[in-house]
């Protein structure tokens, strides 16, 4: 994991200070006017133009932080400034384009999205594994031919098609249902839901957070719905269902009892993978919506080579991808009794 | 009154537009309290049977005529409801692979209580107490632990003692038993065997045993049906049946089997030719008719044959029961004398195999090893069949794969005409010395190539092995081949699936004759095949070997087979050899204990043979952690003949007897000279 974070790190490192990037960043830092000796000049003031290696070895913190001329500036601008400023150290730099601590932005962004995801998650796993269990529990039938249908559509449209049809349908002033309801005196607002999210973050209500969860969770959940179809149509074929049928058990208790639990082997793995892979839907959700989470941050600080933070979300994207692979692998033990840590 | 009536009952299933009759025409009573045995090939309809009654086809299986009546009560006409309140209550079922029909995410416990709870609303409390005692029925040791356990953690053996625990749970009238013992050991079967008696003894349940294994129906029921293509052939009392037979198909089925009675092992198979039609390709007339000897044209596939009364309840589907003369042996004969043996071809010398396993979620661990093959010495000579028997663990399996270098072995030497190859895997041995170790393995139908024509096959061996000057050449000798295995020329442009499971075993056996073999290894080259099947292959495989001169490794977990074609035997146990010698020799006193109990665990076919029966306490221990001493003396009966605690702790010797027999085992000579024949000849029959 620490080897994982360490090489993307190197690399984010080393794009985000490609010398042009360096010199775009002077400019919107200091004045965009600026003249390419003044560029140099203010690079070299705040210590950007020595080598990329020392510089990526301060940030990590095993090589002692640069400082001013007049001993202020850099990383750790305290008195008295520790000798070692990096990550290690527990210091994630500053944000250029947010003016602040990253560590404190980070904090915000992630708490943010983490409130979104658990929204999303609490929608979206409860729904899928219905809508598969459902579909998979007598395969071949109406019941399931109509729910996979629903499954493959939603996961086919991708978060930014789907988002904005939605908030064309129940958010939108002029189009949709909106104005119909509106007309009817059915609701007192000027639209259903609310398009931008900018205000979930700070107050989240059913009214502002509601679309943005059903974008990312319509999104991710057709594809978990065909996995435990799959996985539950499997189970369902398997002597031991048999054995519980002709035990004499009502369908509903085969269902639960006996072909629920294996069948959630497999999609548990799934959803596990789903948390990374959301990501991506997270990124254009929360721009499209202008919500201020993790993926929306990510954009900004992409935007404008926002060093720092850039480093800080990469490290964030590696020990989340690892670590939720971890819990998944804890799981499958746990659900899956043949498995068992001696 | 019957308990169980099936009155002409017809089962099809639809498949893509086509209608497949699975079962045709088809009656049988049980009444309460008996046993009922049913018998047949694989398709011939049995399990379908056995699923008829329970009323569970699945969506494309439909009843198309007749009727099932279970306690004077139309099972079709049933709502799911009321089928419910029968289904595990009053009609319980076992089935052939324990592991499979047990839930494996749930605890034993648990899926043992559902039963009363969900018929007699028994709390759960209750419930457990009733599994609990219902455990100590099936002789589960440690009931508490077994509660609590996970499938997976209990051996097959008690997996099976499990699911007809469950069975039992709320007493029902009738117990259908799919193939219960098929997937287990010769010794855990008789343990079962023994179960299924007593119980039945204790509750007097009534029973439907499907087996495709006579000598099993002879051990368990009162009454059989035969089926064969859809139909009932043949039915009536064991006893009528086994020693009168009155249809050329049970008949057929009967000689087509080993023997392991001494008298009839000397007597060579009679193959039923030719195989079971499909189901859609069934002859007009007499299922049979194209493959039995008694065939009359115009008479026999003129019209359906019915079921005619012999003697009742005796009854056959043939229409010349009272014409042929039932007694006639076909003119198949004795056994032609083997070629004497010759020079020592392989020799292996203190041959251990060790595997390591086990490597858990954080990584591997200095695991556990398990001791496939312990300590094996012994030599195999030109020309002769030499058969490895054991259970399942013994390790044969290993000891085939290190032979053909599939495997490395751990130590020891494996010398082919003196030099050593224990050491080569497969693709580093020089290509003489693969040519010459050639190998036929279980399954035929994994080991072909399914996109690649079977003559094409045959004549890729003989390109490996540079066989034949040209191409021409090698087509030519692979058409030879087909013809040596009795496959029609044109099979060489078929594919693999075309074929039947016999036919594939064929092309397997050309194959590893293809190189010009001195040596096969036949690793349970016909236990997947049915036994008319078995026994054409058998005697295939033993003709190929007469005539080339081969030396044949046979390895089988079928007493009676091996005792019929080979020449020297060896028994194996958890990876050691504890006997070996000439088969008259092994087969007959003195007996290492292990093979003692293992013959006398083998179900004889034969009416009136005499077998002393043992029945082994336990399972195979495993092999990560070997029992010290002595492999067997765990589950030996004869231990207590053993003074003090020789068998806990030292390994036996060898005790030699003549003609190269060998016993490892403490036991007195005086005792394992004095020992008595475990099965006596048969007193009558065909």
């Amino acid at each position: 994991m620490a080897l994982a974070a360490l090489a993307l790190t190197v690399i984010v490192f080393a794009l985000t200070n490609l010398q042009p990037n360096l010199e775009k960043l002077a400019r919107t830092q200091a004045s965009t006017r600026m003249s390419d000796a003044e560029v140099a000049s203010w690079l070299a003031r705040n210590g950007y133009d020595r080598p990329m290696l020392i510089r990526y070895s301060e940030w990590l913190g095993v090589v002692p932080a640069w400082r001013g001329e007049d001993g202020t500036g850099g990383r750790c601008n305290t008195d008295p400034a520790p000798r070692f400023c990096g990550v290690l150290q527990g210091n994630w730099g500053w944000s250029t384009r947010f003016q602040g601590e990253v560590s404190a932005i980070l904090g915000d962004r992630l708490a943010a999205t983490g409130r979104l995801m658990f929204w999303v998650m609490l929608v979206m796993i409860p729904a899928a594994l219905t809508l598969g269990i459902l579909a998979g529990m007598r395969e071949g039938s109406r019941i399931d031919r109509a729910l996979s249908t629903v499954a493959i559509t939603t996961t086919a449209t991708p978060e930014y098609v789907s988002g904005v049809l939605l908030i064309a349908l129940l958010a939108s002033t002029q189009a949709g249902l909106s104005p119909l309801l509106t007309d009817l005196g059915l609701i007192d607002r000027p639209t259903l839901f609310l398009g931008n999210a900018r205000s979930a973050a700070t107050e989240p209500t059913f009214w502002n957070l509601a679309l943005p969860v059903a974008t990312i969770a319509l999104a991710g959940m057709g594809y978990i719905a065909r996995m435990t179809r799959a996985s539950m149509a499997e189970v369902m074929a398997q002597p031991y269902i048999r054995t519980a049928r002709l035990k004499g058990l009502p369908f509903r208790d085969i269902v639960l009892r006996h072909a629920l639990r294996n069948a959630l082997i497999a999609p548990f793995t799934v959803i596990m993978l789903q948390f990374p892979w959301l990501l991506n839907g997270v990124v254009i959700t929360e721009v499209l919506f202008s919500y201020p989470g993790f993926g929306w941050t990510l954009v900004e600080a992409a935007g404008n080579n926002d060093i720092d933070l850039l480093l800080a979300c990469s490290v964030v994207a590696v020990v989340l991808v690892l670590a939720t692979q971890l819990i998944s692998d804890l799981g499958y033990v746990w659900l899956n009794p043949r498995i068992r840590v001696r | 009154m019957p308990l169980l009536e099936i009155e002409n009952l017809s089962i099809s299933f639809q498949t893509r537009g086509l209608t497949i009759p699975a079962v045709t025409d088809f009656s049988l009573t049980i009444m309460p309290g008996e046993a009922m045995g049913l018998v047949g090939e694989s398709g011939c309809g049995k399990s379908t049977v056995a699923l008829g009654i329970m009323q569970d086809l699945g969506p494309a299986g439909r009843v198309t005529a007749g009727r099932v009546r279970f306690d004077a009560r139309d099972l079709a006409a049933l709502s799911p409801r009321d089928l419910r309140a029968i289904r595990g209550r009053e009609i319980a079922m076992v089935y052939q692979e324990p592991m499979a029909s047990l839930n494996p995410a749930m605890r034993v416990g648990a899926q043992l209580a559902e039963v009363p709870m969900t018929h007699e609303g028994t709390s759960r409390r209750e419930a457990l107490a009733r599994a609990r005692a219902m455990l100590a029925d099936v002789h589960l040791p440690d009931p508490d632990r077994i509660l609590r356990a996970y499938p997976h953690e209990l051996s097959g053996g008690q997996q099976q003692r499990i699911v007809i625990a469950m069975a039992l749970m709320s007493n029902p009238s009738l117990l259908i038993l799919d193939e219960p013992t098929t997937a287990l050991d010769v010794t855990v079967e008789a343990g079962i065997v023994d179960l299924l008696r007593e119980l039945r003894r204790k509750h007097g349940t009534a029973m439907l045993f499907i087996s495709h294994n006579l000598g099993l129906i002879r051990d368990t029921c009162d009454r059989l049906c035969v089926m064969y293509a859809g139909e009932a052939v043949e039915t009536g009392t064991v006893a009528e049946v086994f020693t009168a037979m009155r249809h050329p198909y049970t008949q057929g089925l009967f000689r087509a089997i080993p023997r392991l009675a001494a008298r009839r092992a000397t007597e060579a198979l009679v193959p039923i030719p030719g195989n079971a039609p499909l189901p859609q390709e069934r002859p007009p007339g007499c299922n049979f008719g194209p493959r039995c000897p008694h065939v009359v044209p115009r008479r026999c596939d003129a019209q359906k044959i019915p079921m005619l009364p012999v003697a009742p309840p005796h009854a056959s589907r043939c229409i010349r029961w009272d014409e042929i003369d039932w007694s006639a042996r076909p003119p198949a004969g004795e056994i032609q004398p083997h070629a004497p043996s010759g020079e020592t071809i392989l020799r292996i010398e203190d041959l251990r195999k060790y595997y390591e396993t086990g490597s858990g979620l954080f990584g591997p661990r200095a695991g556990a090893i398990v001791k496939a093959n312990e300590s094996l010495t012994f030599t195999v000579r030109q020309g002769e069949t030499l058969a490895i028997v054991g259970e399942s663990g013994c390790g044969k399996s290993t000891l085939a794969k290190l032979l053909v270098g599939l495997e490395t072995a751990t130590s020891g030497r494996i010398l082919l005409d003196g030099h050593e190859v224990q050491h080569l895997p497969v693709e580093a041995r020089p290509r003489a010395v693969v040519a010459d170790l050639q190998m036929i393995f279980q399954n035929p139908a994994d080991t072909l190539n399914p996109a690649i024509s079977v003559g094409r096959q045959i004549t890729r061996a003989l390109e490996v092995f540079r066989q034949g000057a040209s191409d021409a050449d090698r087509r030519a000798r692979t058409l030879d081949l087909l013809d040596l295995v009795q496959l029609p020329r044109a099979f060489a442009a078929r594919l693999p699936r075309q074929l039947s499971g016999g036919q594939k075993q064929r092309v397997g056996i050309a194959r590893a004759f293809a190189s010009g073999a001195r040596i096969v290894v036949a690793d349970e080259p016909v236990s997947a095949l049915d036994v008319s099947v078995q026994a054409a292959v058998t005697k295939l495989l033993t003709d190929m070997q007469r005539e080339t001169g081969t030396t044949l490794i046979f390895i089988s977990h079928d007493l009676a087979l091996v005792r019929h074609l080979a020449d020297r035997v060896m028994v194996m146990y958890l990876g050691h050899i504890v006997e070996i010698g000439p088969a008259e020799a092994v087969f007959s006193p003195p007996f290492h204990p292990y093979t003692e109990a293992l013959l006398s665990a083998v179900p004889l076919p034969d009416p009136g043979a005499g077998q002393r029966r043992i029945v082994l306490e336990g399972d195979i221990p495993s092999a990560t952690h070997p029992p010290p001493g002595c492999p067997f003396h765990t589950r030996c009966h004869r231990k207590a003949q053993v003074p003090g605690t020789l068998c806990e702790t030292v390994l036996p010797p060898m005790q030699r007897f003549e003609n190269g027999h060998a016993i490892c085992c403490h036991l007195d000579r005086g005792i394992l000279e004095g020992m008595a024949p475990v099965i006596a000849e048969p007193s009558s029959g065909q």
